[in-house]
């Protein structure tokens, strides 16, 4: 099938809304070449279950295909159109398993080198949109909070490399109700502009206590959605012709229900879970990983006006001649090497922030946990600074909110 | 995006930034102003004694971790001990698919191979040990392969006409040959016979196991008990894969081997710092493998090493990525790399910047021990001949 076949009926099995809106943009969707469509589709089918921000988005970009003129619209796809599939991609079911279509064309791209030329043609299109679709001025400035190192007692190695000379490096934090000032933060911003999956807290380990208007994802709350993921897949793993990439077939067809999430929780949310550990890489086995990734999506999907992290130890990775002696050493942490993981995870957290709208008057705290060490970057932070001056949790909060 | 805040990275800046910083901190000298005549002998009597060593520097490390300012800690062994022996090739692109079954026999044929990553298939145009085996009419002790997981146990020969089946490389699987050997034991071998990083939890099925076995006892002189043994004192598969190396040196000293190292690629569990100690313990281990040639007899004078990564990783600022963990992306830094080559033959000290490609490797190889590669599309590394 191509884009110009698709009828309304082509959509038959999609959730009740993202039915409706496929079906209100159609004509647009049909001019579209393959090499896209399924790209815009693997947004569209999940639509029910996205969070706001991710439907205005979605919503917006086929208000703007559809008013595309013949002659804009090979502007703005000829690229897209210039790129081959191959028979079999034109004739897989992609309009039902667009997720599926897109990791087998990325496939297709690299083993025929058109790899290079579908990024430009993406990279291309987004900045359109970017030009086009201007997003809407935040209520508030966003907030990042990563705090590390839980567990750790005395590390000498220097923290915060990579941050460092994006910001105010402070080596005397008071280290005292410093987590408790964090989610304090976090309620207050909470309380101030509220609205739904805009304050997030992710928790590596267990989450501290916290406020109700607050949207939570811990590793530990979720351990028995991931105890069920695990076995699914091994199960899957033993059935004769499975392969990885009829596991991610399989994967990506998971329901909330079918790993026993509760029917009444908030589906969005659920789903949103799942996604964590069956599109994820390391997620199910390592928390620093998990805390990393969750950050990562939290703020590419809903895009968090505030993001506390906290990541928790790991489990400790069994070196080869510990595994050969046999035994079970799964709730051994490794406190130090995740300490190293999620003071990357940081890095990454503030990166991912960069890449949102008005990423220029954001702010970002990185904490050393129960220890004096932070860095904090925003609009008034010098860059490349050091500061030995005591200094508040709240304190730091303010200089980098300001 | 504010994207002011990134630093763009060109193929260019990254092996430029490789180039100052050995320059800087290994006392190098650039390549240009010692291009002259070849230090290789060319005689035919010394080309029957050469040995070619390859290491793939696995799987995918990137410059900030290992040649660049920020990166040089954790590779100590290999900048201090084995940069100032080497020529270092600062820009070596992979123009091919980056998934490392599939990059590792591109490497192997001088092909940009365009086979499934994960399934059980041969490459598809003829490897490096066919072309050597043939041309010189070598045995198959000659040329051998130790390979990290079962998706490799095809990577030593091809099925084109004229070439293939038992005409290439002997593969060994040393993680393979530890499950076989310690069957039946209490160890916890469903997390350590895990095949690859990339899909963790998938592990290709292979038939036999007996062949396998027996070569423990037949070639490489080790009772099965005494291999389990010294396994149980090693702390990752690649120092299994060293430790067989060095056994197919003492008892086989075939002219060509390749080791394809694969601990770093842990990175796909997103734990950065596995990734690191990957790094580190790859370094060591090349350091290891390098005192080695030159400590066996049959290797001493003899032997030219090359050392390079199959390819890079993703960029931290790349949005398609999630940084160090994937090699998805395509960008700069996951196509950019490096080359160091030690050894017979080979100037000392000398950093080159000019582009080379992966698949150059076979054809400067061919050129080294004699043999031409005519199916490949690399091209000769003059700055080795």
């Amino acid at each position: 099938m191509l884009p110009p076949d698709l009828t309304a009926e082509s959509f038959a099995s999609y959730p009740t809304e993202a039915r409706a809106l496929v079906v209100k943009h159609i004509e647009g969707i049909r001019r579209l070449p393959i090499t896209f469509v399924p790209s815009l589709l693997r947004e569209l089918i999940d639509y029910d279950y996205r969070f706001p921000i991710e439907r205005k988005i979605v919503e917006r970009e086929l208000s703007t295909i559809s008013g595309l003129s013949e002659a804009e619209l090979h502007g703005w796809f000829g690229s897209f159109a210039a790129i081959s599939v191959s028979p079999s991609l034109e004739n897989f079911n992609w309009v039902n398993l667009p997720a599926q279509f897109v990791e087998q064309e990325a496939a297709y791209l690299w083993s025929t080198h058109q790899l290079d030329a579908f990024r430009k043609a993406a990279t291309d299109y987004g900045d359109r949109l970017d030009r086009v679709n201007k997003p809407e001025p935040l209520p508030m400035h966003r907030l990042g909070m990563a705090v590390i190192g839980q567990g750790v007692t005395t590390y000498t190695a220097p923290l915060f490399r990579n941050l460092r000379k994006h910001g105010t490096y402070f080596t005397n934090v008071r280290a005292e109700d410093g987590l408790e000032a964090l989610v304090a933060a976090l309620e207050k911003r909470a309380e101030a502009h509220s609205a739904p999956y805009a304050h997030w807290y992710v928790d590596g380990g267990a989450a501290a206590t916290h406020g109700g208007s607050i949207t939570s994802v811990s590793y530990q709350a979720l351990a028995p959605v991931r105890n069920s993921l695990l076995k699914r897949m091994q199960a899957e793993i033993d059935r004769p012709g499975m392969g990885p990439e009829e596991l991610r077939t399989v994967l990506a067809r998971l329901n909330p229900s079918d790993l026993g999430v509760e029917k009444n929780s908030d589906p969005v949310l659920s789903r949103f879970e799942l996604k964590l550990f069956t599109e994820g890489s390391g997620t199910q086995i390592y928390s620093t990983t998990f805390a990393q990734w969750t950050a990562r999506e939290t703020l590419r999907r809903a895009q968090a006006l505030t993001l506390l992290v906290r990541f928790a130890p790991r489990q400790r990775q069994r070196p080869m001649n510990e595994l050969l002696a046999g035994g079970h050493g799964e709730s051994e942490l490794d406190p130090s090497g995740s300490l190293v993981d999620a003071e990357m995870g940081a890095y990454y957290h503030w990166i991912d922030q960069q890449r949102l709208p008005e990423a220029e008057q954001s702010g970002f705290i990185a904490w050393f946990e129960g220890h004096s060490e932070a860095v904090a970057i925003g609009p008034a932070m010098p860059r490349g600074a050091e500061s030995n001056t005591a200094i508040e949790m709240e304190k730091l909060i303010s200089l980098v909110s300001s | 995006m504010n994207r002011s805040s990134f630093e763009r990275k060109t193929p260019f800046t990254v092996s430029h930034t490789r180039r100052e910083f050995l320059r800087d901190a290994a006392g190098l000298v650039l390549g240009g102003s010692v291009l002259q005549a070849s230090p290789f002998v060319r005689a035919e009597s010394a080309r029957k004694k050469r040995k070619i060593v390859v290491v793939t520097f696995g799987g995918g490390a990137r410059d900030q971790e290992t040649f660049a300012p920020e990166g040089q800690e954790n590779i100590p062994h290999m900048l201090s001990e084995m940069a100032p022996q080497s020529s270092f090739f600062t820009h070596v692109t992979n123009q091919g698919i980056l998934g490392h079954y599939v990059a590792t026999a591109s490497l192997a044929t001088g092909v940009y191979e365009t086979l499934n990553n994960f399934a059980s298939v041969a490459p598809e145009h003829p490897t490096v040990f066919e072309y050597f085996r043939k041309e010189l009419k070598r045995p198959s002790s000659d040329a051998w392969v130790v390979a990290p997981s079962n998706g490799f146990h095809r990577i030593g020969e091809s099925d084109v006409r004229g070439f293939g089946p038992g005409q290439g490389a002997r593969v060994i699987l040393p993680k393979r040959l530890l499950g076989l050997a310690s069957a039946g034991s209490s160890g916890d071998f469903e997390h350590l016979l895990h095949d690859n990083y990339e899909t963790p939890l998938y592990t290709p099925a292979l038939v036999g196991g007996e062949v396998e076995l027996q070569q423990l006892e037949t070639i490489l002189k080790l009772s099965v008990r005494d291999f389990a043994s010294h396994a149980r004192t090693l702390s990752s598969p690649d120092e299994l894969s060293l430790y067989i190396a060095r056994q197919l040196m003492r008892e086989e000293a075939p002219s060509l081997l390749w080791i394809t190292m694969h601990d770093i690629d842990v990175a796909h569990s997103g734990a950065y710092s596995l990734y690191i100690d990957g790094i580190r313990r790859t370094d060591r281990l090349c350091a290891e493998l390098w005192k080695a040639i030159q400590t066996e007899p049959e290797y001493a004078g003899n032997t030219t090493m090359f050392v390079l990564p199959d390819f890079g990783r993703d960029s931290d600022f790349d949005a398609g990525g999630n940084g160090f963990q994937h090699h998805r992306t395509g960008d700069a830094a996951s196509r950019t790399t490096w080359m160091m080559v030690l050894g017979q033959g080979i100037r000392q000290g000398v950093v080159y910047d000019t582009p080379v490609q992966s698949v150059d490797l076979v054809p400067s190889i061919g050129a080294i021990m004699g043999f031409s590669p005519s199916q490949s599309n690399g091209k000769l590394i003059q700055e080795l001949v």
